[in-house]
């Protein structure tokens, strides 16, 4: 982690640069240097966890971000809110770089941003009443009069459909979906703009799951959120999103639409993910084809020259090796980072979406 | 059927007798295998599919757990009852199992070759030489390239899904009839999870060996299973060949299950929820055990006795509405959701 000693003039003045994106990621980077032995410490190698991340998002969208375990969807998400500092690159929220921002002025800009995490289990404190955890999150924004406090928690536990009465219990008296209800009261009691939720129904029962998924999609209607919602199961992150985002070793690759991204993948690592989700239909199921990768993600501390998914890739050819490819659109409705796109779906402008369909026929 | 089961199980009850009460994790469950069969058991956490398949191996603590009832019969042999060194003689041989959680369930201190190869020491009169050629050639079947080396390897040095891989060669080794899997791929990405599936349908292909398939992804059982049992509150409550589950939902729990799923309702719409939790097994139930939360539910659900009665051909349900003829659970249609749409389909 980077600690920033003194803000530059230069910092100052990204901070005050002027979006129309209520969030912009610019080219955002987080390293982690690698060290090895006890006592003299050796740099061995940099993970580049998150490695030219650029993204923009409407006020009120929800983003999708999938990928699978180590890809850097989750240090996207923590570096975004400034848990983790980024080596390079900007978080732009309104206008305001929160990567430049330090100290106090990042502590009262925190109000804007909060988190939600996979285990209710373990982010709530077992020693603080619901009341102590969200009378503390309230505080922490604005100042409410002790004799005002039992009215707002009350409100806010309503908002999220727990029993205001229930207040005075503590959270191993609650189920694991109901930890996760306090979880989400607690990041709205700052009145947040934008969430970042992490797997926040991976630990969840299917019973228990869908009220959350209902809960977080009735709260986004009802406070025009903007949400990044990180996951691995391809079916909620559909449900939820307005946009996906796939990402691999660092990077994104795709991004699009959940009908663009997952009904009409362009890029390879893409197709086979959404191949490798199994369908809950037996007829369905037993038509597809499944493309099983081989191997595992390579390490995002030696990621391969060029496409970094070209080792697992069947499309992979020469001059993938020679070129991290960018995310552009090469034609087609939605960017995908695979520099073989258009040879793979033809040519879009013969624009029969069928073609582009069936790539491995 | 009774004459070309694999394994009978009948009225299983394992009871853990704990300060709190007791605790009635599986109480009075009945199912066969029949040789080659893929066997899924889907339900919740807490609903009692690990405890009935660890019973069967007999792999539950005695005490605080114990078999109230039943028996489970592996060829002429109760599982349940027999003498630990009969039970020793199926166990790992005949009849394995691959654990959840690769990480916990290899030992950190022992060679993966080592691990590897002994269940064939143990089970097979074998040289050491000959075992552990088997142990290099069965990584290779899994996929687990040069295995000498790999043989000499800790399991730190493997991946989750390597170490997974591990397992099941372990599992197989022995080429079981019968493989128990738990949750083989909860841990796993999906992309690994494919891979895992696919190797172990390729080595059932190949050795013929039935397979008990635990899991709470029911996408997984649409996929890979040929007969699903349903469990709620450490009972069976439905069991259907895999097609008319999904198709012809005969109880209200899974038809509310296949309601709060994303993956099979339309994107934007609420999700069903089931109202309330699971039911706390260590309390005595009266009648049905989901009556509580269920949209259907009625007086009688929870005055009558409740049992799995046969409500089609090859399909047996606990719902007594349902076997009264009074609720039809059939969807008028799927929504047209294909929460992933398949891209890659032929």
């Amino acid at each position: 982690m980077r600690q920033r000693a003194s803000i530059s003039a230069e910092d100052r003045a990204t901070v005050l640069t002027v979006s129309s994106a209520f969030l912009e990621l610019n080219d955002l980077k987080t390293h982690f240097p690698v060290e090895s032995g006890f006592v003299l410490k050796r740099h061995v190698g940099t993970v580049k966890a998150v490695d030219g991340v650029s993204l923009s998002l409407r006020k009120g969208e929800v983003l999708g971000l999938v990928g699978e375990s180590g890809c850097g969807k989750s240090t996207l998400g923590r570096t975004i809110l400034q848990l983790i500092r980024a080596t390079s690159g900007a978080v732009i929220l309104e206008g305001r770089n929160l990567n430049a921002l330090g100290g106090g002025e990042l502590r009262r800009a925190r109000a804007d941003f909060q988190m939600i995490f996979q285990d209710p289990y373990a982010s709530l404190s077992p020693r603080m009443t619901v009341f102590d955890t969200l009378a503390e999150a309230i505080r922490a924004h604005k100042k409410v009069s002790r004799r005002d406090m039992p009215a707002r928690v009350a409100e806010l536990m309503s908002k999220v459909g727990l029993l205001p009465r229930a207040m005075k219990k503590y959270p191993h008296e609650f189920s694991g979906g109901q930890r996760q209800r306090i979880a989400i009261a607690r990041a709205l009691a700052v009145e947040p703009k934008l969430i970042i939720a992490d797997e926040p129904v991976s630990a969840l029962d299917v019973s228990i799951q869908a009220q959350i998924i209902n809960l977080i999609a009735k709260l986004r209607r009802e406070m025009d959120l903007t949400l990044v919602f990180i996951s691995h199961d391809l079916s909620v992150v559909k449900h939820l999103s307005d946009r996906i985002a796939v990402m691999y070793l660092g990077k994104i690759v795709e991004l699009g639409t959940p009908d663009q991204v997952l009904d009409h993948p362009l890029h390879p690592y893409t197709k086979a993910l959404v191949s490798a989700v199994p369908i809950p239909d037996p007829k369905r199921e037993s038509q597809r084809k499944r493309i099983v990768l081989a191997g595992d993600p390579p390490s995002p501390m030696n990621p391969p020259v060029g496409c970094p998914f070209h080792p697992r890739c069947a499309f992979m050819m020469e001059k993938c090796k020679a070129q991290v490819p960018p995310l552009e659109t090469w034609g087609f409705d939605h960017p995908a980072a695979c520099i073989r796109v258009p040879e793979i779906h033809g040519s879009p402008d013969s624009s029969s979406r069928a073609q582009s369909r069936d790539p491995v026929a | 059927m009774a004459g070309d089961a694999l394994l009978q199980v009948e009225d299983l009850r394992t009871y853990f007798h704990t300060r709190g009460g007791v605790v009635r994790a599986v109480d009075g469950v009945s199912f066969d295998i029949r040789k080659g069969e893929t066997l899924g058991i889907v339900g919740e956490s807490g609903s009692g599919k690990s405890v009935a398949c660890y019973s069967l191996l007999r792999l539950i603590p005695q005490p605080p757990g114990r078999f109230e009832s039943g028996r489970a019969m592996f060829d002429g042999t109760d599982l349940l009852h027999c003498s630990d060194e009969e039970l020793r003689k199926i166990r790992g041989n005949r009849l394995s199992m691959i654990f959840q959680d690769p990480m916990t369930s290899l030992n950190p201190y022992m060679r993966i070759g080592e691990q590897l190869i002994e269940p064939l020491l143990l089970h097979r009169d074998v040289s050491r030489d000959d075992a552990w050629q088997q142990g290099v050639a069965a990584l290779r079947d899994v996929g687990i390239q040069d295995g000498e080396k790999r043989m000499r390897s800790y399991p730190h040095e493997f991946s989750g899904g390597m170490r997974q891989r591990v397992m099941i060669a372990m599992a197989l080794i022995t080429r079981p009839e019968l493989l128990i899997a738990d949750e083989p791929t909860t841990a796993l990405d999906v992309t690994v999870q494919a891979q895992i599936l696919e190797l172990i349908r390729k080595m059932q292909c190949e050795l013929g060996s039935a397979v008990i398939f635990i899991t709470h992804d029911i996408g997984i059982v649409s996929s890979f299973c040929d007969r699903v049992l349903v469990m709620y509150a450490g009972r069976i409550i439905e069991t259907a060949p895999t097609a008319q589950l999904f198709y012809e939902p005969k109880h209200p729990y899974n038809q509310a299950l296949q309601r709060a799923i994303p993956a099979l309702n339309a994107k934007g719409r609420d999700l069903y929820t089931i109202p309330g939790a699971p039911p706390d097994v260590s309390k005595p139930m009266r009648g049905c055990p989901f009556a509580p939360r269920c949209e259907y539910a009625q007086e009688k659900c929870v005055t009558s006795k409740i049992e799995l009665w046969d409500v089609a051909p090859n399909h047996r349900s606990a719902c007594l509405r349902v076997k009264l003829g009074e609720i039809d659970l059939t969807p008028a249609e799927r929504p047209d959701t294909s929460a992933v749409e398949d891209p890659v389909r032929a």
